[in-house]
C-alpha cells in the first residue's frame, strides 16, 4: 500500500478525479465544497488539464455537457443551491445520454439556507433533480477514503451507462480530514464511438442532442433509457451492513449519519439491544435487497437523517411498509448526536415493533 | 534578507543546565503529562521567550488554528496578558471561535469576526483587529487563513508590525498534506504567502501528521523534510508540534517539541 496522505474530503474528490483521468473541471465557488475548485485550480494547470471558474453554475454544467460530448472525462461540483441551478443542465445531460461526474457537498436548506452540513437534497438527487424522466447514479461516501474511491467508481459507472453520477456528500464529509491511501485502481476508459471527435470523412456524423422532433422517437429513447436503468438497479446497488446478523432493530443511514449511528449502535449493544445498521452506498439505485432480507429478524427500522425524512420513504418502499419505520433527525446544519440516536434505539427496543 | 534569521537558536546547544535537567525529567518521566507539567518542565524557546506578536501562516489545512490556540494557552500559562486574533478569511468551517469556552476560561482575549461560526458566509475581518498592533500590553497570537489568499488579510497590519519589529512569523508545514509533500512544493506555498502579505517568515513549525493515525515514526521521519526546507530557506525549525499523547516519546528524540490538544468543532 502506498504511503497515506492527510486530506480533506473535498481534496480527496479532486485528487481522485485526476487519478481517474479527469482533465476538465468547471465550477463556481460555494461553501462547503470550495476546496474542490481550489485544488483543481492549483493542480490542473500543472498536468495539462483545464480548470475554469465559470461565470455561474449554469455555465459550468453546460461546459460539462460540451466536454462530455467529445468523450473526455469531465466534472463539476457545487453545494445545494448551486445544484438547483445546475438542474436544467443535468436534465439535458440525461436527455443526450452523456456521462459526467457531479458532486454535491450538501448544506442546510431550503433557499440560501446555511453553510453547515445537511442531507436534505436526497429527493433532489435520487429523483433526478431536473425535469423529465431520468435518474442519476447517486453515491454516498461516509469517509474521506470513500470520497476518493467513489469518485473513481463514479467516473467508471458514468462511462459504462452513459449517464451522470452524483457524489452526494455533506459539509462534514467535505471538510473533515482523514488519512487517505490513493493507490486506487482505475480501469481503462471504455471506447466512446458516439463521441463528437471529427468524422475524418470515415463515418457518419455523431449528433449529441436532447431534442427529438417526433414524439414516438422520444418515447422510444425514454423506453431504452429505462431498460438501462433496470439493469443498473439489478447490478449496481451497493451497501454496507453492520451488526445485522441478529438485529431486531435496524438503522438506515448514509454518510455522516451512518458514522454517528455506528457509535450509538456500539453503545446500545453494550446494553444488550440487538441493533444493526444498513448503510446504503448507492442511494440510486437504492439497495432494496438487504432491507427485504432484514425482515427475517428486524421488528422496527429507524431512518437517521440530516433531513426532515427523505430516505425514509425508500426504506418504507423497500419493505412495503410491513414493519414500522421511524425517523431520527436533525436539520438546518445540525447533526444528530450519538446520544439522540441511542435514545431512538432504546425507544424502539421498548416498543418491540408495536407502534 | 532574512532579518530575523538568528532570533531563535533552534537546537540544544543554547540550553542552560536547568533546562537540561528539565529535559531529562521529560525524557524519564511519564508518557502522559498535563499541559502545566509540560510547561514547567520543558518548553521550546519561542514559547518560553515569545515575541510580542506570533503569526501562524501556512498551507490550507496545515493545522494553523489548532496550533495557534494551543500556543496561546501555553503563553497564558507563562503569565501576562495574552490574546488570539482570528484573521481567517478563507475557511468558514473551522474557526478559533470553536474554542471560545476554553479561551475565555483561560482568560485569553479572543479577537474574531462576529460572523464567525454563523451562516454569514463572507470573508469578514474582526472590527477590533487593530488592537493587535495598537494595544502593546498583550502577547498576541495571530491565526491567519490558509495559503496566499488567507495571507492577504494580514496586509493591512504589516506596516505596524514592521514598525514595532517584535514578531515572529511561523510557517506551519505538514509533509503528509498532498500539496506540500516535498520541500520544493512547500517552498512555493511559502513564497506565495510572503508575496501576498508582504512579510517574511522567521521560522518553521513542523506539524507533520496523519491525524488520528499518526505514529511516532511518521513524525520522526518528517525531520528530514523539515530540515531540507530549513536548509533551503535558512529558517530554523522553531517548533515540532505533536499530539499530546505522543509528546513523551517524541520530545526525547527531537528538539523544540510542543504538545497539541486537538480543538474540537462546536456544532
Amino acid at each position: 500500500m502506498s504511503e497515506k496522505v492527510l486530506m480533506k474530503g473535498n481534496e480527496a474528490i479532486a485528487e481522485a478525479a485526476i487519478l481517474a483521468g479527469c482533465r476538465h473541471y468547471f465550477g463556481y465557488p460555494i461553501t462547503p465544497q470550495t476546496e474542490i475548485a481550489a485544488y483543481m485550480a492549483k493542480k490542473m494547470p500543472k498536468i495539462g488539464g483545464t480548470f475554469l471558474q465559470a461565470e455561474s453554475e449554469i455555465a459550468a454544467i453546460n461546459m460539462v455537457y460540451g466536454v462530455s460530448s467529445t468523450g473526455k472525462r469531465v466534472m463539476t461540483s457545487s453545494s445545494s443551491p448551486g445544484i438547483s441551478l445546475k438542474s436544467e443542465g443535468l436534465s439535458y445531460l440525461a436527455g443526450a445520454d452523456l456521462p459526467a461526474l457531479v458532486v454535491n457537498v450538501q448544506r442546510g436548506g431550503p433557499g440560501l439556507g446555511g453553510i453547515q452540513p445537511s442531507q436534505s437534497d436526497y429527493f433532489q438527487a435520487t429523483r433526478g433533480s431536473g425535469h423529465g424522466d431520468y435518474h442519476m447514479i447517486v453515491l454516498a461516501p461516509a469517509s474521506v477514503q470513500e470520497m476518493a474511491e467513489l469518485t473513481v467508481k463514479g467516473f467508471e459507472l458514468a462511462d459504462k451507462y452513459r449517464m451522470t453520477t452524483m457524489i452526494l456528500a455533506d459539509g462534514t464529509m467535505g471538510q473533515m480530514m482523514e488519512p487517505v491511501a490513493l493507490d486506487i485502481e482505475v480501469k481503462p476508459m471504455p471506447e466512446k464511438p458516439w463521441a463528437v471527435t471529427g468524422t475524418k470523412m470515415s463515418r457518419p456524423h455523431n449528433i449529441i442532442n436532447s431534442l427529438f422532433l417526433s414524439p414516438d422517437k422520444l418515447e422510444q429513447m425514454n423506453f431504452e433509457r429505462y431498460e438501462r436503468y433496470a439493469a443498473i438497479e439489478k447490478n449496481e446497488a451497493l451497501y454496507e451492513e453492520y451488526m445485522m446478523e441478529d438485529a431486531e432493530i435496524c438503522i438506515a443511514a448514509f454518510g455522516i449519519a451512518a458514522r454517528v449511528s455506528k457509535n450509538a449502535i456500539n453503545e446500545a449493544r453494550k446494553e444488550g439491544i440487538k441493533v444493526g445498521l444498513i448503510r446504503p452506498i448507492t442511494l440510486w439505485p437504492f439497495p432494496k435487497a438487504p432491507f427485504e432480507n432484514a425482515l427475517k429478524t428486524v421488528k422496527e427500522f429507524i431512518s437517521v437523517e440530516l433531513s426532515m425524512g427523505q430516505m425514509i420513504e425508500d426504506v418504507r418502499l423497500s419493505i412495503d411498509c410491513r414493519v414500522p419505520v421511524t425517523l431520527c433527525n436533525r436539520v438546518g446544519g445540525m447533526i444528530p448526536s450519538p446520544e439522540q440516536v441511542l435514545d431512538a434505539i432504546r425507544n424502539a427496543a421498548k416498543n418491540g415493533g408495536n407502534r | 534578507m532574512f532579518k530575523k534569521l538568528f532570533t531563535y537558536s533552534g537546537g540544544f546547544s543554547a540550553r542552560d543546565p536547568e533546562e537540561r535537567n528539565a529535559f531529562s525529567y521529560a525524557k524519564a518521566g511519564k508518557q502522559t503529562m498535563t499541559p502545566n507539567e509540560i510547561n514547567n518542565a520543558f518548553l521550546p524557546q519561542c514559547v518560553r521567550d515569545p515575541k510580542r506578536l506570533t503569526l501562524f501562516l501556512g498551507h490550507y489545512g496545515s493545522g494553523k488554528t489548532n496550533i495557534a490556540i494551543n500556543y496561546a494557552l501555553a503563553l497564558k500559562r507563562n503569565g501576562g496578558k495574552v490574546g488570539i486574533a482570528d484573521l481567517d478569511i478563507v475557511n468558514p468551517y473551522f474557526r478559533t471561535k470553536d474554542s471560545i469556552n476554553e479561551l475565555s476560561e483561560a482568560g485569553i482575549r479572543l479577537i474574531c469576526s462576529e460572523y464567525a461560526n454563523s451562516n454569514v458566509d463572507i470573508p469578514a475581518l474582526p472590527q477590533d483587529m487593530y488592537a493587535v498592533t495598537d494595544d502593546k500590553s498583550y502577547h498576541m497570537v495571530l491565526d491567519i487563513g490558509g495559503d496566499d489568499r488567507g495571507a492577504l488579510a494580514l496586509g493591512r497590519l504589516v506596516p505596524a508590525i514592521i514598525e514595532e519589529d517584535n514578531y515572529s512569523m511561523l510557517m506551519v508545514i505538514n509533509r503528509y498534506r498532498p500539496l506540500t509533500r516535498n520541500a520544493s512544493d512547500t517552498l512555493e506555498v511559502m513564497r506565495e504567502i510572503e508575496t501576498a502579505c508582504g512579510l517574511r517568515f522567521t521560522g518553521l513549525v513542523n506539524n507533520s501528521n496523519l491525524g488520528a493515525e499518526t505514529t511516532p515514526e511518521d513524525i520522526l521521519s518528517s525531520a528530514g523534510y523539515a530540515y531540507e526546507i530549513s536548509r533551503l530557506t535558512s529558517l530554523p525549525v522553531s517548533l515540532t508540534t505533536v499530539r499530546a499523547d505522543l509528546y513523551g516519546e517524541i520530545s526525547s528524540r527531537m528538539p523544540e517539541v510542543f504538545p497539541l490538544t486537538l480543538q474540537k468543532k462546536i456544532i
